[in-house]
C-alpha cells in the first residue's frame, strides 16, 4: 500500500468505530435481549407468533406500507417525469419545492396534516362547502390519514431517486422512438417506463422498507386506531416494559427487511440499478 | 419541383444563429451530404427536417406538401442518430420490429421484414442480442436497419460513422452506398469529413456559420469552389493571397508568391481587379514547367520532405509568402535536402481564383 492509501484507510477508522459502537453493538444487544429477557429461550418468539394482536399489527403494517409504496411511486413518477421535461430555469424552482419538506420536522408535518384533514379542516370545508359531499370525510385518525402522511413523507425521496434515473436516460432514444413513428403514449409506455425500471425498483424498495419502520406519522395520524409495528414496539418498551417482546419483534422486522432486500436484489431491474447500466 | 424542399429556414438560439436563410432542394432517390465544420448548423437543419426542431421561419415541404408543422412521428422519415440511440432494453430484432409494430403491421409481416432487414445489414446471427452486446459497427447496422425497415420516405443520418475507426468507416461507407442503391431511398447525410462526403454523395451542400455557401456534385466543388472557405474545406489545398491584375486587352494576370502569370481567358470573368485568393492543389505542383504552357514559377526553399507512399510530400517555403505543400515524385526528392533552394511550377490553368471572403 502506498502511504496515501494507508492514510485513506486510516481515515475510515473513526467511522468504523462509531458504527460498531452505536449501531452494530446495540443491534446485537437487541438480538441477545430477545432470547434472554425475561428468561433464556425462544419464548418471546413463540408468544409473538401466537399473538393475534401482533398478527393484526403486522397485517396493518404490510397493508399500509404497500399502499404507501404504490401511491408514492405513482405520484413521484409523475413529478419526476414532469421535472425532466421542464426548462432548466423552471426545473430549479420545482426541484427546490420538492426539497422543502426535508427541512420541516416530521412532527410539524404530521400536525399540519391533522389540521388540514380533520373534520373542520381545510379539505372538509372545501368539499362540504362546494356540496361535493354532505357529511365531512373521515380523513384522519385512521388508515387514510396515516397513508396520506406517509406518502407525503416519502415522496421527496422517491422523486429524487426516480428523477436521477430519468435524467440519465439519453433523450435521443425518445427522439429515435418518435422518428420511428411512436406516438406519445407509446413512447411513454414502451420507452420511458422500461428504461426507468431501475429507478422505479430502487425507489420501490427504499420506500417499502422505510415504510415498514414508520413511527411518528402513524402514531399521530392513526391516533391509536392504525397501529404499525414500530409503534407497537415503542409501546412495549415505554408503557408495558416488555423488553423481550419488543426486541423479538424488532428482530423479526430486521429479518423481514433482510429477506425483502434479498428477494429484491434477485430482480434484474435492481441488479441493473446497482451495476449502473440501463435495461 | 423537387422532392424535399427547404425554403428560407431560420433558427436562432439566443445570440447564436444556427440557421440563416437556408434553402435546399433534394431530388427523390438522391444522396445529399451536408458538409461543414463543427457548429455550422448541419444537425440543426437535419433536426428541423426531421421535425424535432421548429424553425423560427421558413418552410419545409415534401413532394409538394408543406410539412413544416407536422410532428416527427407523422413524417415517416428514418433517422440514424449520432451514437445510434438504439433501445437498450430490446433485442436487435425487437429494435428493428419497433417501427413496424407501432404501424400495426401483422405479426407475420413484421417477422418477415425483420428477417429481411437483418439479412440486408448482415446481422442475421445476432437477432437475439441486446445492443450493449454488439460492437460499434454492429450497433450502427442495427440503427440503419431499424430506420429503413418501415420504408421511410427519406433517411436522415447524423454523422453515423464518426465513432468508428478508419477501416471500419471505409467498409461502412461502401455499405451505406450499397444500401442507398439497393433501396432507392433518398439519403440526407451529415458529416464534417470531406473525404467521406466526396466518396459517397451525389451532391454536397457546404455549410458555413448557418449558411449553405455552395451546393454541387463533389467534382464541381472540388474543381470549382466558389469561395475561399469551400476551397479550403474540400481537399488539401494551398490557399495563397494574390492580386488580380486586368490588362487593357482583357488579359488577366495573377500575382502571387513573388511570381506572376497570365491566366487562360474566361477563368475569372466575374472577379474585380485587386486582392483575391489563389488555390493550387498539391498534385498540380511540379518540378518542371509543362512545355508550351504558361506557369507560375515559385522560388523558395525546402522546409520538409516526408514519404507517404506513391509520392513524397514536400513542404516549400516560398520567398514571398506562407508555406505550400506539393506532391512530388519520390525518385526526384532524394536530391532535395531540407534548406535547399527549389523552384516549382504550377500550370496557369490549374490555378484557381476565388474572392477573398
Ligand atoms: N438546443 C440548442 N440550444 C442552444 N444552442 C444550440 C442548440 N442546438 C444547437 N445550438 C447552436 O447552434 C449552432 C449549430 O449547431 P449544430 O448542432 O447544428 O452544429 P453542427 O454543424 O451539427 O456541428 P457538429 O459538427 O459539431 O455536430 C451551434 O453554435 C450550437 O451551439
Ligand atoms: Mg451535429
Amino acid at each position: 500500500m502506498r502511504p496515501f492509501d494507508r492514510w485513506a484507510v486510516g481515515l475510515t477508522v473513526p467511522a468504523v468505530l462509531l458504527t460498531t459502537l452505536f449501531y452494530v453493538l446495540p443491534i446485537a444487544q437487541v438480538l441477545v435481549l430477545s432470547v434472554t429477557e425475561p428468561a433464556p429461550g425462544l419464548a418471546n418468539y413463540e408468544q409473538l407468533l401466537g399473538s393475534r394482536a401482533v398478527a393484526r399489527v403486522v397485517m396493518t403494517t404490510l397493508e399500509v406500507s404497500l399502499w404507501t409504496t404504490a401511491l408514492t411511486i405513482a405520484a413521484s413518477y409523475v413529478v419526476a417525469y414532469a421535472l425532466v421535461q421542464m426548462r432548466p430555469s423552471v426545473r430549479r424552482v420545482a426541484l427546490f419545492m420538492v426539497l422543502v419538506p426535508f427541512w420541516i420536522s416530521v412532527l410539524v408535518r404530521a400536525f399540519s396534516w391533522i389540521t388540514i384533514l380533520r373534520r373542520e379542516g381545510l379539505v372538509n370545508l372545501a368539499v362540504t362547502g362546494l356540496g361535493i359531499v354532505d357529511e365531512p370525510l373521515q380523513l384522519v385518525h385512521n388508515r387514510t390519514g396515516v397513508i396520506i402522511g406517509m406518502v407525503h413523507y416519502m415522496m421527496p425521496f422517491a422523486v429524487l431517486l426516480i428523477y436521477a434515473n430519468l435524467a440519465g436516460i439519453d433523450r435521443r432514444i425518445m427522439q429515435a422512438g418518435r422518428s420511428l413513428g411512436a406516438r406519445p403514449m407509446t413512447v411513454f409506455w414502451k420507452l420511458w417506463v422500461p428504461l426507468s425500471a431501475p429507478g422505479i425498483a430502487v425507489a420501490t424498495l427504499f420506500v417499502f422498507i422505510f415504510s415498514l419502520g414508520f413511527l411518528i406519522t402513524p402514531t399521530l395520524l392513526g391516533a391509536g386506531r392504525t397501529v404499525m409495528v414500530a409503534e407497537y414496539i415503542s409501546v412495549q418498551i415505554t408503557n408495558t416494559l416488555r423488553w423481550g417482546v419488543a426486541t423479538g419483534l424488532s428482530t423479526m422486522l430486521l429479518v423481514a427487511v433482510g429477506f425483502v432486500v434479498f428477494i429484491a436484489m434477485r430482480q434484474p431491474a435492481l441488479r441493473a440499478a446497482f451495476s449502473g447500466r440501463q435495461g | 419541383m423537387s422532392f424535399l424542399v427547404a425554403r428560407d429556414l431560420r433558427k436562432t438560439y439566443g445570440p447564436v444563429t444556427a440557421l440563416a436563410d437556408i434553402g435546399l432542394d433534394v431530388e427523390e432517390g438522391e444522396f445529399v451530404t451536408l458538409l461543414g465544420p463543427s457548429g455550422s448548423g448541419k444537425t440543426t437543419l437535419l433536426m428541423a427536417i426531421a421535425g424535432f426542431t421548429r424553425p423560427d421561419s421558413g418552410t419545409i415541404s415534401l413532394a409538394g406538401r408543406d410539412i413544416t408543422g407536422v410532428e416527427p412521428e407523422d413524417r415517416d422519415f428514418g433517422f440514424v442518430f449520432q451514437g445510434y440511440a438504439l433501445f437498450p432494453h430490446m433485442s436487435v430484432a425487437d429494435n428493428i420490429a419497433f417501427p413496424l409494430k407501432v404501424r400495426k403491421w401483422d405479426r407475420a409481416r413484421v417477422d418477415a421484414r425483420v428477417e429481411e432487414m437483418l439479412g440486408t445489414v448482415g446481422l442475421a446471427d445476432l437477432a437475439r442480442r441486446k445492443p450493449r452486446e454488439l460492437s460499434g459497427g454492429q450497433q450502427q447496422r442495427v440503427a440503419i436497419a431499424r430506420a429503413l425497415a418501415f420504408h421511410p420516405k427519406i433517411l436522415l443520418l447524423d454523422e453515423p460513422l464518426s465513432a468508428l475507426d478508419r477501416t471500419l468507416r471505409e467498409t461502412m461507407q461502401r455499405e451505406l452506398k450499397r444500401l442507398h442503391r439497393q433501396t432507392g431511398v433518398t439519403f440526407l447525410y451529415v458529416t464534417h469529413d470531406q473525404e467521406e462526403a466526396i466518396a459517397m454523395s451525389d451532391r454536397i451542400a457546404v455549410f458555413q456559420k448557418g449558411r449553405i455557401v455552395q451546393v454541387g456534385a463533389p467534382r464541381d466543388l472540388y474543381y470549382a469552389p466558389s469561395t475561399r472557405f469551400v476551397a479550403g474545406f474540400l481537399g488539401v489545398n494551398n490557399l495563397v493571397d494574390a492580386r488580380l491584375v486586368r490588362g487593357a486587352d482583357g488579359a488577366v494576370e495573377i500575382e502571387a508568391l513573388g511570381a506572376r502569370v497570365a491566366l487562360p481567358p474566361g477563368k475569372v470573368a466575374d472577379l474585380p481587379e485587386g486582392p483575391a485568393t489563389v488555390f493550387m492543389r498539391p498534385e498540380d505542383i511540379a518540378l518542371e514547367p509543362t512545355p508550351g504552357e504558361p506557369a507560375l514559377a515559385i522560388a523558395g526553399t525546402v522546409a520538409d520532405v516526408s514519404f507517404v507512399g506513391s509520392f513524397d510530400l514536400v513542404v516549400i517555403e516560398p520567398r514571398g509568402g506562407p508555406e505550400i505543400t506539393a506532391h512530388l515524385p519520390a525518385d526526384r526528392t532524394r536530391a532535395l535536402p531540407v534548406g535547399a533552394p527549389i523552384t516549382v511550377f504550377v500550370r496557369a490553368d490549374a490555378i484557381g481564383v476565388v474572392p477573398n471572403t
